[in-house]
């Protein structure tokens, strides 16, 4: 497919803005790719969100600016126990489908008759998890097999929009590196737009906690990174 | 009251507008913190106010639809928005204008993408005077598209009247009381998509055509507008 592209890599495009042409085929069916955020109408290739283009290798997405958080099979989450069945826990992962925890990811042998749920994890725990399976039919599988994972103990939990992450991490970690590597604390991004801190004292956590509101707040300002660096040198200057 | 002169002899409107022109359009997005996207939509003295809030968890359960979001609309008049009080209460006229607004948004919003979700959309009328359905259409898409829910193209809302024998672009409420007919036009600009159509009034089938071909050219104006209203956004917070 030969496409004829009409935006710049990283312009900002709105839902049924024209991102390119198709020049050799003859498309008249409607497609759509809902993982790139394109849909393809009488062979032009439209946007279907607010983000901002994406071009490579002749091929044009869209990348998001807004909007919720839908689980993928593989990301990394941090959710709230809501609810305890008895074989089950229901999991807030701030998404339109509610995670499930089962019984067994926690407990060797798991029995509902010896085992209560609640002696594990109670409501208002924090755990930081896998998505195991999920296809939208039915509500995701949480897993929390695997390193670190499982019952957040320690440290503070700052929730951000999940568009935003992206931002948080930065091109190539970039921005992480900043925010880990000036407040020697640890942080840990969930895919859901939450983020687990833990900081060596309590002035470095309120300067990175602002930092972070300041991403939440200006995510598309010029030269982020940059104003966050020296945000962050200087606040902790001053201690 | 006595009948006002819709036309006047020099052939503009009550207002001084030319027959074809629109009132003037004022938006804003992302007005409202609380909501995942939000729009405020004027035309003229008609001012509408948006929210969306969504996909989120469908609540009362048994309304789930398993290949699909539902989308819930309330169009609702506030009681200061006319000159006379308007009893809060859902009336008859507001029931079918959700219904309308949300059929013709049903029509762009990829709803297949989350399956058993809703998405809410709340219009509330600030202020009336004539066009308060198109101007609300045109903010729940604003909305919509704020709150990055995948759409196929932006709805512009626009009605097409006929005053004294002559179709006019955008009538007003003097217009829409004194006139002859009222075709409200939800329109997407950008894959050439009718998604509202109503009539009040009588109109003969060329002028029915007319009219239509006349909300066009009106929708695509706002549908401008709507972009870059959505552009503007973005592009300050990319300099401030």
């Amino acid at each position: 497919m030969k496409l004829k592209i009409l935006v710049a890599d990283r312009q900002i495009v709105r839902p049924g803005d024209i991102l390119a042409i198709i020049e050799d085929e003859e498309v008249e069916s409607f497609k759509y790719l809902p993982e790139k955020h394109i849909y393809i109408l009488k062979g032009k290739v439209y946007s279907d969100v607010i983000g901002i283009a994406s071009i490579s290798n002749n091929e044009v997405s869209v990348i998001p600016l807004e909007g919720t958080y839908i689980p993928r099979p593989g990301d990394l989450v941090i959710g709230v126990v809501t609810g305890i069945g008895i074989t089950s826990w229901v999991i807030d992962i701030r998404s339109p489908y509610k995670g499930i925890l089962n019984g067994t990811e926690v407990i060797e042998n798991f029995n509902p008759i010896m085992h209560n749920l609640r002696d594990y994890l109670d409501v208002g725990d924090y755990i930081l998890a896998r998505i195991a399976a999920f296809d939208r039919s039915r509500d995701p599988i949480l897993t929390i097999k695997g390193k670190d994972l499982g019952k957040i103990t320690k440290g503070v939990v700052v929730e951000v929009k999940p568009s935003r992450v992206s931002r948080i991490i930065g091109k190539k970690g970039s921005m992480l590196n900043i925010l880990t590597g000036l407040t020697h604390c640890t942080i840990t991004v969930a895919q859901n737009g939450v983020l687990w801190i833990s900081c060596p004292s309590d002035n470095t956590l309120n300067a990175l906690v602002e930092a972070i509101n300041i991403i939440n707040r200006k995510p598309h300002m010029r030269g982020l990174t940059e104003k966050i660096k020296l945000f962050l040198m200087q606040k902790l200057e001053r201690l | 009251m006595e009948k006002p002169v819709l036309i006047r002899e020099d052939g503009l409107r009550h207002d001084g507008r030319k027959p074809g022109e629109l009132r003037p359009i004022r938006m804003e997005v992302g007005v409202l913190k609380n909501s995942d996207g939000s729009a405020i939509v004027e035309y003229g003295g008609t001012k509408v106010i948006a929210a969306v809030y969504g996909p989120r968890e469908t609540y009362p359960k048994h309304l789930i639809l398993p290949d699909r979001a539902i989308i819930r609309c309330r169009y609702h008049m506030s009681p200061f928005s006319t000159s006379e009080r308007k009893s809060p209460a859902p009336s008859r006229r507001e029931i079918e204008l959700s219904k309308v607004i949300r059929e013709a948004l049903e029509a762009v919003v990829f709803t297949e993408l989350f399956p058993r979700t809703t998405i809410d959309i709340f219009i509330e009328v600030l202020q009336a005077d004539g066009g308060t359905r198109t101007a609300g259409l045109t903010a729940a898409s604003l909305a919509l598209a704020d709150a990055g829910i995948p759409m196929r193209d932006l709805v512009a809302g626009v009605a097409v009247g006929k005053v004294d024998g002559v179709l006019v672009l955008d009538i007003d409420e003097v217009e829409d009381e004194y006139g002859e007919a009222d075709m409200p036009v939800g329109y997407a600009a950008g894959i050439d998509e009718i998604v509202l159509l109503q009539l009040n009034g009588v109109m003969t089938k060329d002028e029915v055509l007319e009219g239509i071909k006349l909300a066009k050219k009106g929708a695509e104006h706002i549908y401008k507008v709507m972009k870059e209203t959505l552009y503007k956004k973005y592009l300050k917070a990319l300099e401030s």
